[in-house]
């Protein structure tokens, strides 16, 4: 297994703490290896990508459905929206990738890892925010899409009685 | 003040419950409305939010209080009638006095102050000994070192020698943090019982560095429980400090440290503390606020009690909420000392039998103080009280702070900020703890300091446009009426002066506030710069102590600006039992 940091290491996301990582699976995957190939690129047109629908689509092609399987680790109220610590855990079979959306960031696609077979899915992040908005995990599994939001509210703060 | 003994004992009724049972009302031939009927094996003593009010207090609850969603009108979002008739309470009793804002003025001659420690040490002492030895505990649920000027100087440490004479065993906290983590440890050095805190954990650069902690492992930076023994059974008391510390605060203060509400955290340690300690009752000393606690009881099994504060509510009989374990009940204790929560659990084998709880209101007249609390207290006082006991003015109506969107208190906070220092509008943060002073009666500096104690009281003046002014209101609208208690945090609305608005606490955030307008009636336009006041920021500023603003302003002879109202137009709660009719 490799790890590529993007070719935009620039790139204020990157700068200012949203680790964008891309962890690319060395190929035989058992089940698709054209598909596996295609893969090994870094997914520069999804990072580009401004909507969350948009980076979805260029990513995977497909769409995801809701599942209590998918489990999101995320703050309700970001004590620091610079640095917000997030965790995937699931209990599908099969999980090829878990990849990050951040729904109203300049480019929702934050991180996207590819699950090497035999590898525990399990994944932790940070994420940069500008705003309340939603988090959204997806884990491919057995060629699907499946998805967990919540929603994290970055505050001006204060205030507190 | 003469004593109206029989005021008291016609009027009260003081509620229990007795799980699945209608509440018991109490007799007026009762001897004492203290004399509580034995019950079970084990007493746990609750205090909370007490905000280091040493001497008894006039303290009004809220007329506003809007529940909003699932919120709508249940306790605690029910308020004077309303909350009244949900709890059986005669509208003339003493009890109508300390649990609601129903006649305040009438009633506050008739009852007097109530709280007080030398007050409280008396009445707690006397429920301890009712029970017999190893039999009761007393907890504080946090907020006890914060809310006067004297433990603002002591940083709270007055409250720490305070705490030790009264016996309190384990507590939690919250504006404990704002003194920082050096004061905080040495305070804790110093106090004979245990702080707990299962929901605060060494933020990763922290656990990097070797900070402390209780638990290097887990991170976790103080004990999240203690195993009691009580009637010859274990109970287990897990502390959940307030989950919002470094958002609602400068971070400043907890740089190692983060918050949260941590709930799987806690659902582990319960199940641990159920499955390899064994212990009969789980009870969970929160300050989450109640909101928090209900949604948190609904999620979370194998908590038999949640003891609750922060939001301040005084409600009289806990609520049951089921869960996939069975059920919670939850409770929320009041503030200032005004009461004492009294749990009496029947404990068994692994299980609690039976529960009945008191809140009692700790009415100052009816209670002897205790000597030693009192030498104590006034020792405490005597080296800086003096300094602050001159008159500096009297007002002409009755001050209060308490209610969602606006106080008489915050009106005068408001009109001292924009007039000395010179500003079009001023935003006051929407704190819950601050006494209510009767109209006609002297204000001292000790009362404006508390009103105004923090350890961040810096006033500010800055330039904002209109629309960062209307964001400012919206983040702060949404942490009080967020239909997910999850995303709340506890306080009131952040209090404008110089400005006016409607609110519409149903709608989403970015719609709730619409309508602002200045004090001239012109609209507040959304690119215009204005030149705002504030204090309490999170961020650090240099101006005067918020106190010493209010101060002068009193000290030059003026009062309230002409009446104006509370300034906010609610829309779309029209019968909503959160506010008074």
């Amino acid at each position: 297994m490799t790890t590529h940091i993007g070719p935009h290491p620039t790139r204020r996301l990157i700068l200012q703490g949203a680790v964008t990582v891309a962890l690319i699976g060395l190929g035989n995957l058992p089940y698709a290896p054209a598909r596996a190939a295609a893969n090994d690129k870094y997914p520069e047109e999804a990072f580009k990508q401004k909507s969350e629908a948009d980076a979805i689509k260029a990513l995977y092609g497909k769409t995801a459905e809701p599942s209590d399987k998918v489990k999101l680790d995320a703050p309700e109220i970001a004590e620091n929206g610079a640095v917000v610590p997030i965790s995937v855990t699931t209990t599908l079979d099969k999980v090829t990738s878990i990849s990050f959306f951040v729904a109203e960031n300049p480019n929702a696609l934050a991180a996207s890892y590819k699950i090497p077979d035999g590898t525990m899915p399990v994944v932790a992040n940070r994420l940069k925010m500008a705003k309340t908005t939603n988090v959204v995990a997806i884990v491919e599994a057995d060629g699907k899409l499946f998805s967990a939001a919540k929603e994290v509210k970055v505050t001006v703060g204060g205030c507190g009685g | 003040m003469a004593i109206r003994r029989r005021d008291f004992l016609k009027g009260s009724a003081v509620a229990a419950v007795s799980l699945g049972l209608p509440r018991l009302a109490r007799s007026a031939e009762a001897a004492s409305i203290y004399d509580i009927e034995r019950f079970g094996n084990a007493r746990i003593l609750h205090l909370t939010d007490t905000h280091a009010q040493l001497n008894p207090v006039y303290f009004r609850e809220p007329g506003v209080n809007i529940g909003i969603g699932e919120m709508a009108g249940r306790p605690p979002h029910l308020v004077a009638r309303a909350f009244l008739e949900r709890f059986g309470i005669r509208p003339d009793s003493a009890d109508a006095y300390a649990f609601t804002c129903v006649e305040f003025e009438k009633s506050a001659a008739r009852f007097g102050r109530l709280g007080g420690f030398a007050h409280l040490k008396t009445l707690i002492d006397r429920l301890r000994n009712d029970v017999g030895e190893k039999r009761a505990v007393l907890v504080d649920g946090g907020d006890l070192w914060q809310g006067t000027g004297l433990a603002n100087v002591m940083q709270g440490r007055d409250m720490v020698e305070v705490a030790n004479l009264l016996g309190i065993e384990a507590m939690t906290g919250h504006w404990e943090f704002t003194y920082g983590e050096e004061v905080l440890r040495e305070n804790l050095a110093h106090f004979k019982g245990e702080f707990l805190a299962q929901n605060v954990f060494l933020t990763e650069e922290a656990a990097f560095n070797d900070a402390p902690a209780f638990d290097k492992a887990t991170g976790r930076v103080f004990k999240p429980s203690i195993i009691k023994e009580l009637g010859g059974h274990r109970v287990a008391i897990i502390g959940q400090a307030f989950p919002y510390v470094p958002i609602a605060h400068p971070k400043r203060f907890t740089p190692n440290w983060s918050f949260g509400i941590r709930e799987e955290e806690l659902q582990k340690h319960v199940d641990a503390l159920r499955g390899n300690d064994k212990v009969d009752a789980v009870i969970l000393l929160s300050h989450n606020g109640m909101d928090v606690d209900l949604k948190l009881a609904s999620r979370v099994t194998g908590i038999n009690v949640i003891l609750g504060g922060h939001t301040h509510d005084a409600v009289p009989q806990p609520i049951l909420v089921k869960n996939a374990g069975g059920t919670t009940l939850v409770t929320n204790a009041g503030s200032n000392g005004k009461f004492l929560g009294v749990l009496d659990l029947a404990l068994d084998k692994g299980k609690v039998g039976d529960i009945r709880y008191h809140l009692l209101p700790v009415y100052s007249e009816l209670l002897k103080p205790d000597p030693a609390m009192a030498d104590l207290i006034g020792k405490l006082r005597a080296q800086h009280v003096t300094d602050w006991s001159e008159k500096i003015a009297t007002p002409d109506r009755l001050l209060y702070r308490r209610d969602n969107f606006a106080g008489p208190v915050d009106e005068l906070i408001c009109a001292a900020l924009r007039t000395e220092l010179n500003a079009e509008i001023a935003l006051s943060p929407g704190f819950r703890w601050g006494l209510t002073a009767l109209s006609g009666q002297p204000l001292t500096m000790e009362d404006v300091l508390a009103e105004t104690a923090i350890s961040y009281p810096e006033t500010y003046v800055q330039e904002m446009t209109g629309a960062q002014i209307k964001d400012v209101l919206e983040d702060v609208c949404d942490n009080l009426f967020n239909t997910d208690p999850y995303y709340q945090q506890g306080g009131d609305m952040v209090r404008a002066g110089g400005l006016s608005y409607a609110c519409s606490p149903s709608n989403a955030i970015g719609n709730r506030i619409s309508e602002l307008k200045l004090a001239n009636g012109k609209s507040l336009s959304a690119n215009r710069h204005y030149k705002v006041a504030g204090w309490a920021s999170v961020n650090a500023q240099q101006g005067a102590p918020v106190w010493d603003v209010l101060g002068k302003y009193l000290r030059s002879g003026r009062m309230m600006p002409e009446r104006l109202g509370t300034g906010v137009t609610l829309k779309g709660v029209d019968g909503n039992p959160g506010i008074a009719g």
